[in-house]
């Protein structure tokens, strides 16, 4: 609904947003101390897209210091909504002014979750949202931070101060093992080697879910000067991540080595080693998983789902289609070029990490 | 759009709501006529609405009574042929009026019950529940990519349903099929060989995302869209179905396909207007000058010029646009 969401991001985002920010306050007056805001929103439609970049705006505006994440969900690539690229474009550049960070499902790879993981036969939108909800309890369910005796306080900030250590780097994307349906969770055991194995694989490989990973792919050797390890990276579709964050929860998680994440070749080579990793962990098992782990990381694994989108927008830009509906509403030509343009840096700081 | 009142006083109130409403989307329903009219000046009062719709509306809906009457009669065949287990639901049909009001079934009222129930269809969305629900604007935002090319084609699947309890209901995917095909289109175009722009799929009744996604990608490649809109479709689901079915589908096609309509439309209006016929008819009417009549027709040859042009790229392999280059 940018198709729409310029209706809302122009029209019905200002009618609303005294209301809107009224029922903001009175929550934020009722807290003892305010963890930040968390916005959960769709990219492709209209309200979610539109609204919610509107209303992350204005809370921007008026908590200037409070720590905003933004759950965005990218839509199917053989389209939910004609416009989808052209409202995608304009909600991240939007996005990446007033956000601190933005999370990413893509309902892509939610679905093939479903459909390969989860062995559900006819998918409804309530499957899809159950995956999500997973992934995202999994994070922000208490935890203890690394050296802490107890459970974080502050699940928002502890996640920016781990996540998002430059402005030009949001990206964040979720990786949450293992996800299978209950009959097969009957039959499964699990180790924590095994699971930090393979959720490391999946990271480098740039794997989307627990299945069809490319056990090939490896990390660059160590001394490589930078130029060569970009090229040696890209041949290999090595992920380079720019930082890591693992919370494991369940039985034994003490026992749990999380070294193989601190690899120093992981990691792009300007931040200082030790930083770009970190781990929660908690006894607690998760959502009937007897030990379950999940990885939030800031790397390179949206790279090709966004340069896709940014390429199938432009080329309907290129024709003009589709133009009017958002001039009418107050979003120019120009806003879109000042949006392609954030973009397009976007995917180059991120390609050359 | 063929006889008088429909195209003079329908087009005069379309214009009326656009300056009384110039916020609301005007999404209009017009009867093309056919070959054989029996109002001679056919050609001349739909090429003056033509340009009323073009100009004043937002989204057109174009329907021949030909397709309409080749649909009631496929259903009559199906009713009466007797076979076995072909029984069908006499209310069931989309041209029952089962639900609406009762009396003596007047000529038209099969013909008419199509387009009642292509516009209920229209409309679930605005007025059910369901898990992907769309407005009408949204049909507007999402099929319109340029202004004036704003006619779609619609289609309408299932057109009744079985009686037999015991027979398995229609898979789920003939649905989709169905709704590509000829014999569900009310209006008589080719879609599939001309190029389509964008393309809306409206679900009712007991379908999921899947089952949607599993089509979309199956019917896909036998349908050839323009270069800068591979992937464009536009889905709702409401979980309320129609009376007497599971699950139905509206599809809705902005096409080039229409452009033939609109060439026979100008090619018979050229029949006339080069000999001036009837012409006095309109001319004595207050207001009404010849300007009217050429200025109806350049709008309508380069509405179909604009068609043209897009038609052209169909095949052509289109390379991607360059991008910005941004200085690392």
């Amino acid at each position: 609904m940018y198709s729409v969401a310029f209706p809302s991001f122009c029209v019905h985002g200002p009618r609303h947003e005294e209301d809107i920010m009224d029922l903001v306050r009175r929550e934020v007056e009722k807290c003892d101390r305010l963890g930040g805001f968390f916005n959960m929103m769709s990219m492709a439609g209209g309200t979610g897209s539109g609204m919610g970049t509107y209303i992350t705006q204005c809370l921007r505006d008026t908590y200037p210091h409070s720590f905003i994440l933004n759950q965005v969900t990218w839509p199917y690539g053989t389209g939910e909504v004609i416009v989808q690229n052209y409202n995608s474009v304009l909600t991240l550049s939007h996005l990446y002014q007033s956000s601190d960070a933005i999370l990413v499902h893509e309902n892509d790879t939610v679905h093939k979750i479903c459909a390969q993981l989860m062995n559900i036969k006819q998918i409804s939108f309530k499957d899809v949202n159950k995956v999500i909800a997973h992934q995202l309890g999994s994070v922000l369910q208490p935890a203890y931070t690394e050296g802490a005796s107890e459970y974080n306080r502050n699940p928002l900030g502890d996640l920016m101060k781990s996540m998002v250590c430059h402005p030009e780097y949001k990206l964040l994307g979720l990786r949450n093992i293992p996800q299978m349906s209950e009959t097969s969770l009957a039959y499964s055991v699990f180790t924590w080697p095994g699971l930090l194995k393979h959720l490391r694989q999946m990271l480098i490989a740039n794997a989307k879910m627990e299945e069809g990973i490319d056990w090939q792919v490896r990390p660059p050797a160590g001394g490589l000067p930078p130029a060569e390890k970009g090229t040696h990276n890209k041949q290999l579709r090595f992920n380079t991540s720019l930082a890591n964050l693992l919370i494991l929860r369940g039985k034994d998680v003490q026992s749990a080595d999380t070294g193989g994440f601190m690899d120093p070749a992981l990691y792009t080579s300007w931040l200082p080693p030790g930083v770009a990793s970190s781990t929660w962990r908690t006894p607690m098992s998760f959502n009937r998983y007897e030990k379950s782990a999940t990885l939030v990381s800031n790397s390179q694994f949206l790279l090709k789902p966004l340069d896709g989108i940014v390429g199938k927008a432009w080329n309907m830009f290129a024709s003009r289609a589709y133009v009017h509906q958002y001039t009418q509403f107050g979003i120019s030509e120009e806003d879109f070029l000042d949006s392609f343009t954030a973009l397009e840096q976007i995917i180059a700081s991120y390609t050359h990490l | 759009m063929g006889g008088g009142t429909g195209s003079g006083l329908g087009t005069f109130v379309l214009n009326v709501l656009e300056d009384e409403f110039p916020e609301v989307y005007r999404i209009v329903t017009s009867v093309y006529p056919s070959a054989e009219d029996d109002v001679i000046t056919s050609p001349y009062n739909s090429v003056l609405a033509m340009r009323e719709l073009t100009e004043h509306a937002d989204c057109v809906l174009p329907i021949e009574n030909q397709s309409l009457v080749d649909i009631v009669n496929k259903i009559k065949h199906m009713s009466h042929s007797g076979k076995l287990g072909a029984e069908i639901k006499q209310s069931s049909t989309i041209i029952s009026g089962q639900g609406g009001v009762k009396g003596q079934e007047k000529p038209f009222d099969a013909m008419n019950n199509i387009v009642a129930n292509m516009l209920l269809n229209l409309t679930s969305s605005a007025r059910f529940e369901g898990s992907l629900n769309m407005d009408l604007n949204e049909i507007t935002m999402n099929l319109v990519p340029f202004p004036n090319l704003h006619y779609l084609v619609s289609s309408l699947t299932p057109l009744y349903t079985l009686a037999d309890v015991n027979v398995p209901s229609r898979r789920l995917d003939q649905m989709f099929s169905d709704a590509f095909s000829k014999d569900h289109q009310l209006i008589h175009s080719d879609p599939k060989h001309s190029l389509y722009l964008a393309c809306a799929l409206i679900v009712r009744g007991d379908v999921q995302v899947s089952d949607l996604r599993r089509n979309i990608e199956r019917l896909k490649p036998s349908l050839p869209f323009v270069s800068w809109n591979q992937e464009g479709w536009k889905t709702g689901l409401c979980s309320v179905p129609p009376v007497g079915h599971s699950h139905s589908l509206l599809a809705l096609a902005n096409n080039t396909c229409v452009k033939p309509t609109f060439i026979e439309l100008k090619d018979r209006f050229m029949k006339l207007y080069k000999k001036r016929a009837h012409l006095h008819h309109y001319l004595h009417v207050d207001g009404m000058e010849q300007s009217c009549f050429s200025e109806a027709f350049s709008s309508l040859s380069s509405l179909i010029e604009e068609y043209n042009q897009l038609d052209a790229t169909k095949g052509l392999l289109m390379t991607d646009a360059q991008r910005l280059n941004i200085a690392v």
